[in-house]
Order: C-alpha cells, then sequence, then structure tokens
C-alpha cells in the first residue's frame, strides 16, 4: 500500500522546476550559486595555473629563437626563424653530456646514501625507546632551523684542513686538503647533515610512526632480530615516504647551488655549470667576435642562451616528475605532517 | 618473578643499545658536522683568522668583526633590515596564499589532480640556482614590460584600482606593500608548494561529518570555515610558519647570504662572514621564536 502511494511521488517531484517551486527556490538558488562558485574557481585556477607555468612556456618559446628574432618587436612568442642553434651552444658551452652524467651520478648516490641513513635514523626515533630521546630529536629540530650559512665559513676551514683528531699531522706532517673533492659531501652525507636531511628524518619518523606495535611485535615473538624487522617488515611497508624521500633528495641535490659550489667546485656539475653560463657565453661571445671583454654582448642573447640552458638542465626533472607525480604529491599528504 | 624482572630490563636495554645503533649516524654526523663547526664559526666571528699553508691561525680580537660589520660596511645593515622586512611581509602572503589555495583544491572538481601536479611543480622547477636564476633574468622583465606596455588599455582595471586606493588617503603604505606583493604574485606562488601539500594533509584529516553536524544545526559555510577548518588546521599554522620563515633565509636569491659568501670566497675574510652570518642567524632565530610563540597560543589540539 505505502509502495504505491509513493511511487507517483516520486515521479511528481522528478521535474526540476517542480521541485524548485516546492522547495520554495531554495534548489534553484543553490544550483546556480554551485555553478557560479564552479566557474570562479576555474577562472581562479586557470589564472594562476598559467601563471606558474608562464615563465616555462616562455623559455620554450624564447630558446627556439634566432638572434634576429630576439630583437624583432613582432616576434613575441612564436619564433619567426625556428632553429635549434641554442640547444647545441649552450650543450656544448655547459659540456652537457659530461655534467650530465657527473650530475647524474653524484645526484643518484648522494640521494641514496642520505635516504639510507635518514631512514636509518628516523625508524631509531620513531620505534625506540631509550634514554636522551627526546634531547635528540630536540637536535633534529634545530638542525632543520640552522641555515646551513651560518656554519658554511667553519666548514669551509674544517675541509680545508681536514685531519682526524691529528693522525694526518702526524703522519705525513701536513693536513689534507679535502676541497674540491666529492668525499666531505658523503661525509656528510652519511651523517645526515646534507641538504634539507633533518625534513627527510621527520618525514620518515612520521611515517613508521603510524604502523601498528602488533606488527613488529609479532615479529620478535617469531623470532626476528630487530635489525631483520626493520629490513623484511618495516621497510616494505615504508616504499611510498622513502620514494618521496628520495626524489626530492635527487631533485633538490640536482638544482642544489649552495652545497655544491661549497664543496664540488672542481667537478663540472649542470647546477654550477648553469651558473656560470652567462659568463662562459660572455668570454665565448668576446672570442668568437674578437671583442676585448665580454661587454658588448647583447643581453637578450645572454638571456636567450641562459632560458635554454635552464630548460636542458629542468629537462631531465619534469620526465622524472611527470613519471613520478604521484609519489610527490600523494604519498606526502597521506603521510599527515602533524607537529 | 626475579628473574622475569632482569630479563624484561635486558630486553628493555637490548632495545634502548639498538635504539642508539640506528640514530648513531645522526649523532656522530650532528657532533662532527654541526656542533663543532658551530660554535668554531662562532668563536671565529670574534677573530681575524689567518690562513697559512698548513692550516689557519686565530687571532681574537673581541667585538671587531660585528663593529665594522654594523658600523663600516656600507650595505650590512640596510640589506640586513630589507631582508627582514620582506621575509616578514613574504612569509605572511605565503601562509595567506597557500592556505586559501589548499581550501580551493581541497574541493572536488574535475581536473583536480592536474591542478594539483602544476601548483607543486615550482617546488621542483624553482629550487637551488633555477630560483637565482630566475629572479634576476632580464629578459622575462622586460618582455612583461613591453606586454604591459601594449596591453595598457586592457589590464587598467588594476590601475585604477591601485589608483582609488591610493587617493583615498587611508593607509597609503599598508596598500603600497599589499600591491608589491600582488605585483610579485609569482613569487608568492612558486614558493608555497610545500606548504600547500602540508594544509592539505591537514585538511584530508578533517572528519566530514564534523561539517555535516554544523551544516544541519544551520552553520554557514563561512561560518564553519572559521569554527571548524581553522581550529583543525590551527597546528599546521605553526609547522609552515616555522617552514617558511626557515626556507627564506636559505633561499638562493638572499641578499644578506650572497654578501656573506662574497666576504668568504671574495675576500677571504672568514671571520667577518661568520660574524655577519651569526648576527642574521641570532635575527632570525628570535624572529622564529617569538612568532612561533605567538601562534602556539592560538593554536587548538584536537585530541
Amino acid at each position: 500500500m505505502s509502495k504505491t502511494a509513493s511511487k507517483p511521488k516520486t515521479g511528481k517531484y522528478t521535474n526540476f522546476w517542480e521541485r524548485n517551486r516546492k522547495s520554495g527556490g531554495y534548489l534553484l538558488r543553490r544550483t546556480v550559486m554551485g555553478y557560479g562558485v564552479s566557474i570562479c574557481r576555474a577562472i581562479l585556477l586557470f589564472g594562476l595555473c598559467f601563471l606558474i607555468l608562464q615563465p616555462l612556456l616562455n623559455k620554450i618559446s624564447v630558446s627556439f629563437m634566432t638572434e634576429g628574432d630576439l630583437y624583432d618587436p613582432i616576434v613575441i612568442s612564436i619564433p619567426l626563424h625556428f632553429t635549434t642553434e641554442n640547444y647545441r651552444l649552450a650543450a656544448g658551452l655547459m659540456d652537457y653530456a659530461k655534467s650530465l652524467f657527473n650530475s647524474l651520478m653524484i645526484a643518484l648516490t648522494i640521494s641514496v646514501l642520505q635516504v639510507t641513513m635518514c631512514t636509518l635514523v628516523g625508524y631509531g626515533f620513531a620505534r625506540f625507546q631509550f634514554p636522551l630521546k627526546n634531547f635528540w630529536f630536540a637536535c633534529v629540530m634545530v638542525m632543520i632551523l640552522i641555515p646551513p650559512q651560518v656554519i658554511s665559513t667553519s666548514l669551509h676551514l674544517h675541509f680545508r684542513f681536514f685531519d682526524i683528531l691529528g693522525i694526518s699531522q702526524l703522519l705525513t706532517g701536513s693536513t689534507i686538503n679535502l676541497r674540491g673533492s666529492i668525499l666531505p659531501y658523503y661525509l656528510m652525507s652519511a651523517g645526515c647533515m646534507g641538504l634539507k636531511n633533518g625534513l627527510y628524518i621527520y618525514m620518515i619518523r612520521q611515517f613508521f610512526r603510524n604502523i601498528p606495535k602488533e606488527m613488529e611485535e609479532a615479529a620478535y615473538v617469531d623470532g626476528c632480530g630487530t635489525l631483520k624487522t626493520f629490513v623484511s617488515i618495516m621497510l616494505p611497508d615504508a616504499k611510498p615516504i622513502l620514494t618521496s624521500c628520495f626524489l626530492f633528495a635527487f631533485v633538490w641535490q640536482w638544482t642544489d647551488g649552495f652545497y655544491s659550489s661549497m664543496f664540488l667546485g672542481n667537478i663540472s656539475l649542470l647546477s654550477i655549470k648553469l651558473k656560470q653560463l652567462p659568463d662562459t657565453f660572455g668570454g665565448y661571445m668576446a672570442r668568437i667576435t674578437g671583442a676585448s671583454s665580454s661587454a658588448g654582448v647583447s643581453v637578450p642573447y645572454t638571456n636567450c642562451m641562459l632560458a635554454t640552458g635552464t630548460l636542458m638542465v629542468i629537462v631531465p626533472l619534469i620526465i622524472l616528475y611527470l613519471y613520478a607525480q604521484k609519489g610527490f604529491v600523494e604519498s606526502l599528504s597521506s603521510t599527515g605532517i602533524k607537529m | 618473578m626475579k628473574t622475569k624482572k632482569t630479563k624484561l630490563a635486558g630486553l628493555q636495554k637490548r632495545k634502548a643499545i639498538s635504539g642508539y645503533l640506528f640514530i648513531a649516524p645522526f649523532i656522530i654526523g650532528f657532533l662532527a658536522f654541526m656542533v663543532k663547526p658551530l660554535f668554531q664559526s662562532l668563536y671565529m666571528s670574534f677573530c681575524d683568522v689567518k690562513l697559512g699553508t698548513g692550516g689557519f691561525d686565530l687571532v681574537w680580537k673581541s667585538i671587531d668583526n660585528y663593529n665594522y660589520a654594523f658600523r663600516v660596511d656600507a650595505d650590512f645593515v640596510r640589506l640586513l633590515t630589507e631582508e627582514l622586512a620582506r621575509m616578514a611581509i613574504y612569509s605572511v602572503a605565503i601562509m595567506v596564499f597557500s592556505f586559501f589555495v589548499a581550501l580551493v583544491l581541497n574541493q572536488k572538481f574535475k581536473g583536480r589532480a592536474l591542478v594539483r601536479s602544476i601548483f607543486f611543480l615550482p617546488v621542483i622547477l624553482a629550487s637551488g640556482v633555477m630560483l637565482k636564476l630566475d629572479s634576476d633574468n632580464a629578459l622575462m622583465a622586460a618582455l612583461a614590460q613591453t606586454v604591459e606596455v601594449n596591453a595598457q588599455g586592457a589590464s587598467s582595471v588594476t590601475d585604477a584600482l591601485q589608483e582609488i586606493l591610493r587617493t583615498t588617503g587611508v593607509g597609503v603604505r599598508a596598500f603600497e606593500k599589499l600591491f608589491e606583493v600582488i605585483d610579485n604574485i609569482y613569487d608568492v606562488a612558486i614558493s608555497s608548494g610545500i606548504q600547500i601539500i602540508i594544509f592539505l594533509s591537514g585538511l584530508q584529516t578533517i572528519s566530514v561529518s564534523m561539517y555535516e553536524a554544523a551544516d544541519i544545526e544551520g552553520c554557514t559555510k563561512w561560518e564553519s570555515l572559521w569554527k571548524i577548518t581553522f581550529p583543525m588546521v590551527s597546528s599546521l599554522f605553526l609547522v609552515n610558519w616555522i617552514y617558511t620563515v626557515v626556507d627564506f633565509c636559505m633561499r638562493s636569491d638572499n641578499e644578506v647570504i650572497d654578501k656573506i659568501t662574497t666576504y668568504m670566497n671574495v675576500n677571504l675574510n672568514y671571520g667577518l662572514a661568520s660574524a655577519m652570518a651569526w648576527t642574521y642567524f641570532v635575527l632570525v632565530m628570535v624572529i622564529i621564536g617569538v612568532s612561533s610563540f605567538i601562534i602556539s597560543k592560538g593554536v587548538y589540539y584536537y585530541e
């Protein structure tokens, strides 16, 4: 009985205007509001996305222009004389193949080392109780807060005249100059003191804290040691956070100028080469035109070179980002960062 | 009973030892590459550092370096105040922007994943040396100017608005700062990637039932923003604030850092460079400390 009564009732209100009239205009108002909000949001987001992407698009268009196009007031974003000469020149000036290889090797090894060390430390902080734990964790926080520039002067000298407890002085009579070699940076990374390592420790600790204790206890009961529990129970679970930490470490190492110029001055890295590109280009132009100084090189052309160089440096990163985009965004937001 | 107790203590002790083994790399690294250099650079800031072939000598000269930095060097004080003022304004702008964007990105709409990945792109592309190269790229500025000149008729809505606000004569200086931030919205947008993610992760933990309950009780969206969303993510404001300020200090387009590096690498004046670095560091720490204290007063903890 009730079934037959309710059926025509729903049928009666399927018409939008009918339903609207019944609700006293509320439905129409809500629908219009909903569409209005979506349109405003779409415009706003489009604008902001364009704002972020525009410099990139700009660089791409500029990098394909000939020098003549740069001065041409008609040409704004689509090159008139399409050329790839800029890329060839920039590759030559930056010693691209060699720098790319060096950057790749160093960024890979450094980020693997950093993430390994930070995982160990983060796991230690998350799953063990030991005296002075809070003190050491406060040290991690302090480490995040101290800008590396403060200790850079001292580190400079530290590695310029490197010595462990005076052993080398005793044996050879002089200290070891480690500046310009890559060893100091590996040492620092092994000690979790690399670029933004405090942040990785914090993120990894946050992740391991959320894994239920029972899993660990079950492993202990079944006779797993501490290390085996860590390797075979905990690590497989931590894959997403480790991936995102690794990606961050890789990317930030790739573009880093501070540590690289401090320690790795002699090794040709993309980030360093890119920084020097305007000067190198000036020198090159001076050589081929026979001018005495690089002052005569036009600013737009230098900037065009710089844009090309920047693109060449970030192309590997963009590919990586497109490939592992989920690893960057999703896993970080699912960690649930809390204070 | 007794044996059981000692066994437990033994297990705890073993776990404590393995815990220490796990964090041992950090402890060693922290002591060797953070604590020691930190105190050494503090000491160096009161010294004259003389480089020799076999090592370096430190000659004590008390506060001469600080004296030089503050009273002799022409730029340092100006750069310091400028940089700190810029930091304060931009950090606030970044916080507001990232919170707003996180609110928008937390809603459901088509193409959300795409928009999210675009907003996160600057974390990758505008890091390290890229930021500095971008910021002094004169071509972009020139291009933007020509575009502006060409499109003067069309884009003058904002200009007109600026004119109106200027002529009102109320709080003109505040408006000028606001215009500056709006003109540099690109800077703000590219440095708020991580903050957006942190806010998003906080927003996702708020349960939907809370909003539903508020809705039934007759709460408008605006009220539930202030009464639910704000308190629930307030702890993240603290995290983000600290992150933003620290991040700003380490940016490569920071002029104070530039000056310090110049003194270190070009003039080889390690003492003076340390003194400047320490001044900057202490000021930033004080700012972080005071502002975090104020913010933490307003933080609401749910659990």
